[in-house]
Parts: C-alpha cells; structure tokens; sequence
C-alpha cells in the first residue's frame, strides 16, 4: 500500500475515534471534527487512488485490490452525503469502522502488487464501473442501517434499554437513511449498467446479456426495487423490510465476490 | 469566617461568602417563605451592598434553593453573621426559626457549593438542566444591575462553563429522570423530532398530562384527547392546546395517531389486540407508539407482539427511570473531577492576585530593564566616568519609584475592594506579570 493509502487509514481511523466519541458522550465540537476527518480521508483516500489510476492509466477497478479500494472510497462520500442531508452523525462511528475493517482487509487478503497496466477502455467504460461500484457503496451502507435499525428494534421490543440505545438514531431516520441510500445506488447502478451496455454496443455491436454478471445485476436491481416498494407497504414497512434490505446486500455481495472472482466471463478481476 | 482586606505590602486577600438553604435542609413550608422574586433578589444585592456587609453579590432564588453569594467588604469581619442577620430581617423570620437550616461556606467550600449546584449534584432530581438557566438568569440580572465584581464574574461565569461541560461531555444530564420524559424520549426514539406527528391522549391522569406537556414542549404537531367525561376532556385539550374528541369516536380515533397515551380508570383492558389491530391497519402499518400509564393497564398484553405497535406501561418506564438513575449516579465522579478542575482554575487566579506585592513585582521588573538599558547604552561610552554612571544609576532608581508611587497609593488607598481588584488585574495584564511568572 502506497504511504497515502495508510495515511487514509490513519484519518479513518482518527474520524472513527471521534465519531465513537461523539456517539459516547455527545459533543457538537467532537461530532464536527469527526466530520471533518472523515471528509480529509475522503480526499487523501481520492489522491491515493489517483496516484494508481495514473499508473494503470484507467480507474482502479482491474484487481479486487483497486476495486475495493475505489469501492470504500465510494462508501466513505455516499455515508458524508447522507450525514449532511439527514444531518445525523450517530451512525458514523459504525460506517467509519466498517471503512478501516474493509480496507485493513484489502491489505490482508487481496495482492498488493499493481497489475500490468491494460489498455484503455476509454471514459464511458469508467463510468460505468465507478458508478456500478458506487451503487455497491451504497447498498453496502443501506445494510448497515437496515442492521442498525433491526437492532435498535429488537431493544425497543425487549424494553432492556443499554446506555448506547439513547444515542442511536430514531428507528424513522434509520429508515429514511437507507431508503435514500437505496436510491442512490438504484440511480448509479441504472445509470451504470445503462453505459456499461452502450460501451459494449459500440466495441461489439450487440450485448452479453447472458453473462452472470448480467443476470446478477438485473436481480439486485429487482431486489432493490422490491425492497422500495414493500418499505412502504402494511405489512412489511418497519423491521421487515430492513431485514429484506440487510439480506438484499447478500446478493450485491455474491455479485462483487463470487461472480467476480469465479462466474463471469469479462466482468473478472486480475 | 474571613473577608476580603488588602494588607500593608498591597497583597489582597480575596474571599468569597456563602449562606442558604435548600430542599436537603429545609422543608416546602420553610423554603416557600423565604424566596426572593427577581425584584427582591436586585433589592437585596443592592442593600448587602449599601450596608457594607458585601461589596459584590448574587442571590440565587428557586423552588429549591434560596442563596446569598457575596465578597465581603473589607470592615465585615464577620460577614456571614451579617448575612444571616440581614436574610432573617428581609423575610422576617426569627432566627431561631432557621437554625441548622441554613448552610454557610467562605472561601473554595463557597466556590465548590456554587460548582456543584451548577452541574446539577445539588438538585433534588441528579443532573437536571433547569438550574443552569436559572443560575444563568440570576447572574446576568446582578450583572445588568451592577451588583458583581471581578470576583463573582470569575466565579459565576466558571460555574455556567461547568454546568456546560458536565452536560456536554458527561451523561450526567442525558437521560430521562420521570415516568412521563422517559416515554416521550422513547417515541423519540421511534419517530425523531415529534414535530409533525400525532398523538392520543386517552384519560386525563396527571402523569399524562406531565407527558402531553413534554410533547408540547418538543413541538408535537397534532394533539388529541378523548376522555369518558367529554368536559375534562375539553379541559385538558384547552389546556394544551389541543382538541377534544367524544368517547363514542374512540375506534376511529385510534387510526390516527402516531403516539398513544392512555391513563384511564377501567378493571381491565380496554384496548384489546384486536382493536389496536384495526387501528394499525387504518394508519397502513406505520409504526404506533403506545404508553399505557393505567393501573390496572388499558391495554392488553398480548398487543405488545403487534408488529409495528411498541408498547410501555408503567412499570417498564419505571424500571427504565431507575436504570438511568443508576447511570447518573456513576456518572459522579467525573462530574466531581470537572469541578475540581475549575476550582483548581479559580484558585490559581485568586492566587495570582493575592501571591505578593504587584508593586512589589512591578518594581523588580522595571529595574531589571533599566539594568538591561543601561549596560547596553552605556556599553560603548567610555568617556562616561565611573561616578557619572552611578549617578545615572540613582537618577533612573528615583524616576522608577516616582512612576511607581501614583500606583501604589491608588491601590493601598482606592475606593472599595472591586475598584482595586479590577485595577491589580489590569496591571498584571498590561505589564505582562502573569506571564513573567510563568
């Protein structure tokens, strides 16, 4: 890992003491710097991966490790988006968290070493993989706050209140945060898929839609679909349709691992 | 008990004074009879005043508490005596009467008691926020007014950052205390902010009415309350600003709101599972938060496993407020430790004012710099003889103590001790002697 990447993890890591801090003891001042950390691991993060699309000469998305990487970047700027516009911190300590397991990961299990630079795909072809990855960003995050929602129901049911649970966010703002979290990544893999298919149409001049990796897509777009539209049905808005959420994300997991590593024929990692 | 003098090598003796009484020491009936108004606690500031007994003064006057916070003029050599005489006198209350109720305290004891009503420890409910702005207020009033000095300003203004800090970085403060705070904290859990949501109020207990005024208080948009006796319920709806609602229409009712209160006197449940099904079903399944207060209870307690319905009685709000007054409790000793840290503040500024002569400091530093500028000036001058240069010795030794003697007579004899006090700081500020010292 290049000396950025383990400085982005260091101000992960310093965001992650503030935020647990903040979440622990309340403080607006700790609360904003934790923001503000944050926010700098996004950017030093960003000139880290800049550096190794500059080697590669194309955004890092060839190797699980460049792809993971751009993938806990994304996930880092969708939560800062969502924190501004439902101006809520208190899940912050767990994404940030969520951010150094994943990337501490990447160092232990993926390879390290850059792949020999391909060929340019050109831009349309990197913007359909940095949006399909920043619609995995945030399905990931809409799990985590399906998790956190389910957890904070349970408490609720249970009425064995711990000293945490008067610092979680309202069961309502949980929900509405991975309902817009949904959206964000149902709109970025739309548009994603949408240019991944007209790159393949102008290379090929037709379209794989029998690749797993196809077929995988449009379920989690199903999926996710299904999910918006019982979140506001009777029977299932609340705990069950976090749940559905929580367990959506397993197939967006199945999607960037297995049928990455395994199934797909161009989809394939390095 | 000591006061505040100034002795013969300028070193000023700061003190502070205390006497009161509150809810430990006193008894409603007491209290109720020696409260002072905002009016009354500006008169007596001004009369301690007057009267020499203090030179700067704050009364703190609550429901809990009444207390005279005061530096002691330099003649009052016994300033709490004073003090108590003067408070039986303005509430005409024999002496006798308040013996053993009343608390005195000078000096860091007086700064402590003061701290430590700021946090909340000395609240009959651990940790409550009220007092701060009530201390805040009574302050700011005796500030406008002109009655506090450097001394109260330094010691009041700490006592608000305590308050502040223990707030802010303990949980002391944070969670809710009564029956009626914990269930409205709890549908904050489910719903956010209140505002825009709805709440049933069914009976009118007080306990429920201490609930509807903390959703008032959190800005709840809709507020409906349906009672047997439609006229109390009319009552309590104007009373908080809410609509009243005929029993009859109860079932229908049910449909609407996102928060049930229900308090009524029934023998057994009068919302079954069943009902409050119906009722789930006609809001679309959005979440019901419901806080059954009645002994015996309103609501069944199989409709606890509704989905989307969250259901607390009594008893489960009680167990919670005794869970968060354990909390509080361990909370303490971090509280203590902010405490100590600004007395430790307080002290070390008092010290910096009493620690020795400013004069005194003021002259070793100003000869110091005239030894500096005279090596240096007369370094390269070796037509200045051995005598001429002990003449300008002398010379610079007499203007440094005519520069100083104006000072130093308008510190020893200046009016009042707040004049002086203000100026001795002044002086430390401008000379920089606080920072030599460091």
């Amino acid at each position: 890992m290049h000396h950025l990447g383990y400085w982005s993890l260091a101000v992960y890591a310093a965001s992650f003491a503030c935020y647990a801090w903040n979440l622990y003891v309340p403080n607006p001042w700790v609360g904003r710097i934790a923001t503000a950390l944050l926010a700098a691991g996004i950017i030093v993060h960003y000139f880290y991966l800049y550096q190794r699309s500059l080697m590669l000469h194309t955004v890092p998305y060839d190797d699980l490790y460049g792809s993971m990487s751009l993938f806990a970047w994304l996930l880092g700027l969708t939560y800062l988006g969502l924190e501004f516009f439902h101006r809520q911190r208190s899940v912050g300590a767990f994404v940030t968290l969520l951010l150094i397991c994943w990337i501490g990961a990447l160092r232990v299990l993926t390879p390290r070493a850059l792949p020999v630079p391909t060929v340019p795909h050109g831009a349309l072809f990197a913007l359909h993989v940095t949006l399909n990855t920043w619609a995995y960003a945030a399905f990931a995050l809409s799990f985590v706050l399906s998790l956190i929602y389910l957890i904070q129901d349970r408490v609720l049911r249970s009425r064995r209140l711990g000293a945490a649970f008067w610092r979680f966010p309202a069961l309502d703002v949980l929900d509405r945060m991975a309902r817009s979290s949904v959206y964000v990544g149902l709109v970025a893999l739309i548009a994603g898929v949408s240019m991944g298919l007209v790159w393949q149409h102008r290379l090929s001049g037709g379209y794989s839609l029998g690749d797993p990796k196809v077929i995988i897509t449009v379920a989690i777009l199903g999926v996710y679909l299904a999910y918006l539209f019982l979140a506001r049905n009777a029977a299932w808005r609340g705990a069950r349709a976090a749940l559905l959420c929580a367990l959506n994300f397993v197939i967006v997991l199945f999607s960037y691992t297995f049928v990455n590593l395994y199934l797909t024929r161009f989809h394939r990692f390095l | 008990m000591t006061t505040s003098t100034t002795d013969r090598n300028n070193t000023v003796r700061i003190k502070v004074a205390l006497i009161g009484c509150n809810h430990l020491t006193a008894p409603v009936e007491l209290r109720e009879r020696i409260i002072f108004s905002t009016q009354q606690a500006l008169q007596a500031a001004d009369e301690l005043r007057h009267q020499g007994i203090l030179e700067e003064a704050v009364v703190i006057s609550t429901c809990n508490r009444s207390e005279l916070y005061g530096v002691p003029g330099d003649l009052a050599a016994s300033a709490t005596e004073a003090m108590e005489e003067y408070f039986t006198s303005f509430h005409q209350i024999p002496r006798s009467e308040l013996h053993g109720r009343l608390y005195r305290w000078s000096g860091p004891e007086a700064v402590r008691h003061l701290y430590r009503v700021a946090a909340g420890l000395d609240s009959m409910l651990l940790g409550e926020a009220e007092i701060l702005g009530q201390l805040r207020s009574a302050y700011n009033q005796a500030l406008d007014h002109g009655a506090t000095g450097p001394i109260l300003n330094r010691m009041f203004q700490g006592a608000l950052e305590v308050g502040k800090r223990v707030r802010s970085e303990t949980e002391v403060g944070a969670r809710p205390m009564s029956v009626a705070l914990a269930g409205v904290k709890l549908a904050e859990r489910v719903f956010g902010n209140l505002k825009g949501h709805s709440a049933l109020i069914l009976g009118a207990g007080a306990v429920a009415e201490q609930v509807v005024e903390h959703m008032r208080a959190r800005g709840i948009g809709n507020l409906r309350v349906v009672n047997r006796s439609f006229d109390r319920a009319a009552e309590l709806a104007q009373r908080v600003g809410g609509e009243a609602v005929a029993w009859e229409s109860l079932e229908t009712e049910l449909g609407l709101p996102d928060i049930l209160v229900t308090s009524v006197t029934a023998s057994g449940p009068i919302l079954t599972r069943s009902i409050l099904e119906r009722a789930l079903a006609a809001r679309s399944g959005r979440s019901m938060f419901v806080v059954d207060l009645a002994v015996p209870r309103n609501v069944a307690e199989d409709a606890a496993g509704l989905y989307n319905l969250y259901l607390y009685n009594i008893d489960d709000l009680g167990e919670i407020v005794a869970q968060n007054k354990k909390a509080r409790e361990s909370e303490i000793p971090r509280v203590e430790a902010i405490i100590a840290e600004h007395i430790d503040k307080f002290e070390a500024w008092r010290g910096a004012l009493e620690a020795g002569s400013i004069v005194s400091d003021l002259r070793e530093q100003f000869h110091q710099q005239r030894e500096i500028l005279i090596r240096e000036q007369l370094k390269d001058m070796d037509e200045v003889s051995a005598g001429e240069r002990d003449r300008i010795a002398h010379i610079t030794e007499k203007l440094i103590e005519r520069l100083l003697e104006h000072p130093e007579q308008k510190l020893k004899h200046g009016r009042g001790m707040r004049g002086r006090l203000a100026g001795l700081e002044a002086m430390r500020h401008l000379f920089g002697l606080d920072e030599e010292k460091k």
